[in-house]
């Protein structure tokens, strides 16, 4: 995978570019103007990260516990080291109840897992419920985004699709027209399916309950009406307390869309009679991420996608060129450590702005890692002189090469570069904008100069 | 060693500095808690309602399959709480009681006995809640002091219609759940 290359393929449509950058502003704007009508707002970012510190300080403790609580309250409780035994685990459930198709609501951590291919491979036949990755499944791709999972897609794209899997009128793309033929589609679906399947936002430890927040409701109509509900759960989602829960709920949806609250926020503690509630707490790879310290808190991540929508870097080079699940600023600190090889050139797709760790809620210091990730790539890459040319020969060291340069290297080096370097896929995103005026001389010689 | 055990151990395995839990301190504010919860409610597209209105709003509307589970407002009604959630699958209107409501975004409290069925503020296509006024807080701390640890198998916080903005960041109201919500604040 290769981010500059994949960033080129986006930007070649120029207006569509421009949209996706223009849509993802607008939803970091409506974040900024409702957290600022929260007078405690800064303080309650620091109460999630201070939550979250001692959360992954006591992981093991608060996991027993949750385990515990859960099962008291005749909830089934499971353990995936892995996205393998993950699958397994949900396909035995399946098997168990002769099950053959499901719904599912949104989920990061199963498209992790690649749950949905292997189902359907086993032939269990998935519907995805959220609106945008109902959208994203009919045309065969991932979520571009982690909560706005079809953003990248064009209103007549999917006129077009619906025309196609729903029988619409061919050319309406009127949003309203398009939803309610959706609506209509899975509440068969949901009458149908006698095993749903969840993700998780929180589990507290103290009471063995688990949260699902959703605006459409997609999540509940599923688990609400089936036999089963499987609720897929990370290990670092788990928190203390019940009231911590106030904390979270507060920050999630404004940082996510700029509403005070989702509409619906499910708790779940035991299921209603005659049902039966499964949770898979889930590694696949966590425990190696906690074990990194530099790159630690990453795991405190509640997954409201602030950090994307204000990145200068995936506005203008959408979800799909990260191949990753989580694309992004977190993402381009999480799949690293999954997959170093692959991922190698995410921590490179930022500015290092610095707007990332400026609005997340959980305060991750977002930028700070891509930077030691940055440093772990050079190391285990090799730093001398001709391994460095070679990286840039390949397309692997795009803009490190820019920030391992001194400050007066690079100002000769901007404007030295040949356009085949400039403007070829090493600066993929930079494209879009003229490369910056050079002042002449920098900001510590003018200071030398003028201090007296 | 199985799934479990490993992924303790590998936890326990990991040195880790002891951080402590913080308090949350009063958040609280002073205020119209009522118009505050009215504006949240607009926010979130849903609708303050009269009592009287509700006749007046179901004959507007021309819903047929009405059920109430608030004993005042039954002979609005003309069906009755089935066995199984499927038979729901038609009803036009649900009204139904709230806790208590959240003055900051209009969040209302529900547990299994508000409900009866869980799938019921859902798949109905309109819903009403019944909410007293003075049983408004200001924020989502003090709702979670209200709740304390008191059990409920589902608990839910509502706070508007059912609604996406998936298709090109367009608001759709009506989504899955329920197309409207009105709050009746007695
Ligand atoms: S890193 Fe922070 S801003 Fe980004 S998705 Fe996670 S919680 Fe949200």
């Amino acid at each position: 995978m290769n981010h500059p290359q994949e960033a080129t393929e986006f930007l070649k449509d120029a207006a569509n570019a421009k949209w996706h950058d223009d849509t993802l502003w607008f939803v970091r704007d409506k974040r900024d103007k409702v957290s600022k009508s929260v007078p405690e707002w800064e303080k309650l970012r620091n109460l999630a990260s201070d939550i979250k510190d001692n959360v992954l300080a006591n992981l093991e403790t608060y996991l027993v516990e949750f385990e515990k609580n859960a099962k008291a309250n005749n909830i089934h409780v499971h353990w995936a080291k892995d996205a393998a035994e993950h699958n397994q685990i949900v396909l035995g459930i399946l098997n168990e109840h002769r099950c053959k198709a499901i719904v599912k609501s949104k989920s990061i951590l199963t498209e992790e897992c690649h749950l949905n291919p292997f189902l359907e491979k086993n032939g269990v036949e998935v519907v995805d419920t959220d609106l945008g990755e109902r959208i994203v499944q009919f045309l065969n791709q991932p979520p571009s985004h982690i909560v706005l999972p079809a953003i990248h897609l064009k209103k007549m794209a999917i006129s077009d699709i619906f025309h196609e899997k729903l029988q619409t009128e061919k050319g309406n793309d009127d949003p309203y027209y398009l939803t309610q033929a959706a609506r209509k589609h899975l509440r068969e679906k949901f009458l149908a399916a006698k095993v749903a399947i969840t993700g998780v936002n929180f589990g507290v430890a103290e009471t063995g309950e688990f949260v699902v927040c959703t605006n459409e409701g997609n999540a509940d109509m599923g688990v609400h009406l089936a036999d089963v509900h499987i609720a897929c759960m990370g290990i670092e989602k788990i928190i203390p307390k019940r009231e911590h829960l106030g904390v979270f709920l507060r920050l999630l949806a404004r940082s996510a869309t700029g509403q005070s609250i989702t509409n619906y926020n499910s708790h779940f503690r035991s299921p209603s009679p005659g049902k039966e509630i499964h949770i898979v707490l889930v590694d696949n790879g966590r425990t190696e991420q906690l074990a990194r310290e530099k790159f630690r808190n990453s795991l405190k991540c509640i997954r409201c996608g602030a950090c994307m929508n204000t990145c200068p870097i995936y506005r203008r080079s959408g979800g799909f060129s990260y191949g990753s699940t989580v694309p992004g600023p977190i993402g381009s600190i999480l799949s690293p450590g999954i997959d170093l090889q692959k991922h190698s050139s995410l921590p490179f797709a930022s500015t290092l702005c610095g707007s990332c760790s400026d609005v997340c809620p959980v305060k991750i210091n977002i930028h700070e890692q891509l930077y030691e990730w940055r440093q772990e790539i050079t190391k285990a890459q090799g730093t001398n002189a001709k391994s460095i040319s070679m990286s840039i020969a390949n397309g692997i060291f795009a803009v490190p090469f820019a920030y391992k340069l001194s400050a007066s290297m690079m100002r000769g080096a901007l404007k030295i570069l040949p356009e085949s370097i400039t403007y070829s896929g090493l600066n993929t995103w930079g494209k879009q904008r003229d490369l910056p005026e050079l002042p002449k001389e920098t900001f510590k010689d003018w200071y030398k100069k003028n201090r007296k | 060693m199985n799934s479990r055990e490993h992924i303790l151990s590998k936890i326990k395995a990991i040195p880790r500095d002891e951080k402590p839990l913080p308090k949350i301190p009063d958040f609280s504010f002073e205020g119209d808690l009522a118009e505050k919860f009215t504006q949240s409610i607009q926010f979130n597209k849903g609708e303050i309602v009269g009592a009287g209105d509700l006749a007046g709003i179901i004959a507007q509307n021309k819903f047929k399959k009405i059920l109430s589970l608030v004993s005042s407002f039954e002979a609005l009604a003309n069906t009755e709480l089935p066995a199984d959630s499927h038979q729901l699958k038609d009803l036009d209107l649900a009204i139904i009681e709230g806790q208590f409501g959240v003055a900051e975004n209009a969040a209302i409290w529900l547990t299994d006995e508000n409900m009866g069925l869980r799938a019921l503020p859902f798949i109905t296509e309109h819903l009403v809640i019944v909410l007293k006024k003075n049983s408004l807080v200001t924020n989502m701390h003090e709702a979670y002091k209200k709740i304390s640890l008191a059990h409920s198998g589902f608990g839910l916080f509502i706070a508007g219609p059912s609604k996406t903005a998936d298709i090109e960041q367009s608001l759709v109201i009506g989504a899955h759940g329920a197309k409207s919500l009105r709050v009746v604040l007695m």
